[in-house]
């Protein structure tokens, strides 16, 4: 293929396949536990630490990893010890992270077009060193997934029960979200911290469409992200678009899609049933 | 010879939110026995059965098989079943991923289920009666039915003890049948078994001991011979123990309970 021989795009193919892969393996636990949201605040907890890279001269994904995580903690914290509610402390996350984002960029004398380059993608501008941080994040969060996809099922499914059955509950809690702050520094440059969440929420969505196990639901969100990353950033350099909302486009095309199927067997079903 | 209690209960109290819900209450239960929580709506009989598996925190002491309940680390010795078990989630799951769940209380921490979790899930889906509905997403299934898969649940890891809060609250009477099978087989092995309950219906033959709670004290406690025969119930001075000496009013907690 020819668009692969330009070293930049063969980076990107790599982001766009882990992106893909780790977005959806995250975002199946954080769809289950009813925190859809979560991706959208920490993407904008995360604008605060790439402008605190840009303020200080350190690479933003560094920056973005370390404030997105400790963001993460810090929400779980609030939700689980505190009264306050898993939507407050999210939107306490949207604000705060957004305004010290803008803020601190002002101070670093930077201006809008450079936090464009984070809040929708540049995967186009990807350093090796970028790319080398991007794969190891990216299998840590579905190595780690799927190892403990038992655990964090039965934590998702029924809290109460999972603490009686002995499992460590505010860990794997804590471990969910700072797993989703790991999926947002990894997918920041692919898809934006703005549209990250999109990667963690509608290959789910799109996948229970069809599926109807838990592991089949998990496995099938990352079969469809990873169709969508690849799809969307080969598309883009086709039709000369921005790889994020292309990516992003295609994953609720698949949805729909799926919807639609689901609609049509449902009907189907209904209609054999007499005769069955 | 003396037997370790199941639960030894001393003094329990808890607040929530500044209101006490339990003031002082004491429970002991034997291994093979099968005790029934009774109490109108805000005695504090979901309060206790939550305090005593480590849900909420308390005042007093607990210990479970000889164990104080902070230190009590074997996990896969109990089965708890909660008043409404969380059945909406944002992902499906089927009936035999819910069910295994209940497994990891033998690997916590880490570990896949191994094929025998897997046998044992089975086993239980078919002894309540859903093994042709092991496969289906577990919100498809009616409220009874997914009572039953939430009951194999806190059974797959065999547990010495299980606790379930309102588990026949508004089931249909198969369930309730199934049910009833089910913890006689359970008392026959030789499992604590304590259920907070509105109504025992087809339980009440299996009910060793009734303990009626009210403004968070225990009111009552005795023998619970079932619907009709509670008036042969034996008063006894009230004292902390052992818990069957307890006065059961000739009008007892079972009263109503067919």
């Amino acid at each position: 293929m020819s668009i692969l021989s330009h070293a930049f795009m063969q980076y990107a193919l790599i982001a766009a396949i882990i992106t893909g892969l780790s977005a959806p393996a995250v975002g199946t636990f954080v769809v289950q536990r009813r925190l859809a949201l979560l991706g959208d605040g920490l993407g904008h907890v995360a604008l605060t630490g790439v402008a605190l890279g840009l303020l200080t001269n350190v690479a933003p994904l560094t920056t973005a990893l370390i404030v997105a995580v400790a963001g993460a903690v810090l929400l779980e914290v609030l939700r689980s010890v505190g009264r306050t509610s898993g939507d407050l402390a999210l939107a306490m996350l949207f604000y705060g992270g957004i305004a010290g984002g803008v803020l601190l960029t002002n101070l670093a004398g930077e201006n809008a077009a450079t936090l464009n380059r984070f809040l929708f993608g540049s995967i186009i501008t990807m350093s090796r060193t970028d790319l080398a941080i991007v794969v190891v994040l990216g299998l840590v969060v579905v190595a780690a997934t799927i190892a403990l996809r038992p655990q964090l099922f039965a934590l998702c499914q029924d809290e109460a029960q999972a603490r009686v059955m002995g499992i460590p509950v505010r860990l794997y809690g804590i471990l969910i979200a700072v797993l989703a702050a790991v999926t947002v520094t990894v997918a920041m440059r692919t898809v934006g911290l703005l549209l990250v969440s999109a990667l963690m929420v509608v290959p789910v969505a799109a996948s229970q469409q069809l599926t109807r196990s838990f592991r089949s639901t998990h496995l099938a969100a990352m079969g469809i992200g990873l169709f969508s990353a690849v799809s969307g950033l080969l598309v883009s350099y086709q039709i000369d678009t921005q790889p994020g909302p292309t990516i992003v486009m295609i994953a609720i095309a698949v949805f729909v899609v799926s919807s639609v199927t689901n609609g049509v067997l449902h009907m189907r079903t209904r209609q054999e049933a007499p005769h069955g | 010879m003396t037997t370790t209690p199941v639960i030894d209960a001393t003094g329990v109290t808890v607040d929530l939110g500044g209101t006490p819900v339990l003031r002082g209450v004491d429970l002991r239960v034997l291994p093979g026995e099968f005790v029934t929580i009774l109490g109108a709506n805000g005695s504090g009989k979901s309060t206790l059965v939550r305090a005593l598996v480590g849900l909420i925190p308390h005042r007093g002491s607990i210990e479970l098989f000889g164990t104080p309940l902070a230190q009590f680390g074997d996990r896969r010795r109990i089965g708890y079943m909660a008043q409404r078990p969380d059945m909406f989630s944002g992902v499906p799951a089927t009936v035999t991923e819910v069910v295994l769940s209940g497994a990891l209380s033998r690997r916590p921490r880490f570990g896949w289920p191994t094929r025998s979790d897997r046998a044992a899930a089975a086993e239980l889906i078919d002894r309540v009666g859903l093994s042709r509905l092991a496969k289906r997403p577990i919100t498809h299934l009616s409220g009874g039915q997914q009572q039953r898969a939430h009951i194999a649940r806190a059974l797959v890891a065999n547990p010495d003890l299980v606790v379930m809060d309102e588990p026949m609250a508004g089931i249909d009477a198969h369930s309730a049948e199934v049910f009833a099978r089910l913890l006689g087989e359970l008392e026959e092995r030789g499992t604590a078994i304590v259920m907070v309950a509105h109504e025992l219906g087809p339980l009440a033959p299996l009910v060793d001991r009734a303990v009626h709670l009210e403004g968070g004290l225990v009111e009552y406690e005795g023998p619970a011979h079932g619907p009709g025969t509670h008036d042969h119930a034996h008063d006894h001075a009230h004292s902390s123990e052992p818990a069957t000496t307890r006065p059961v009013p000739a009008e007892g907690p079972l009263g109503g309970q067919s």
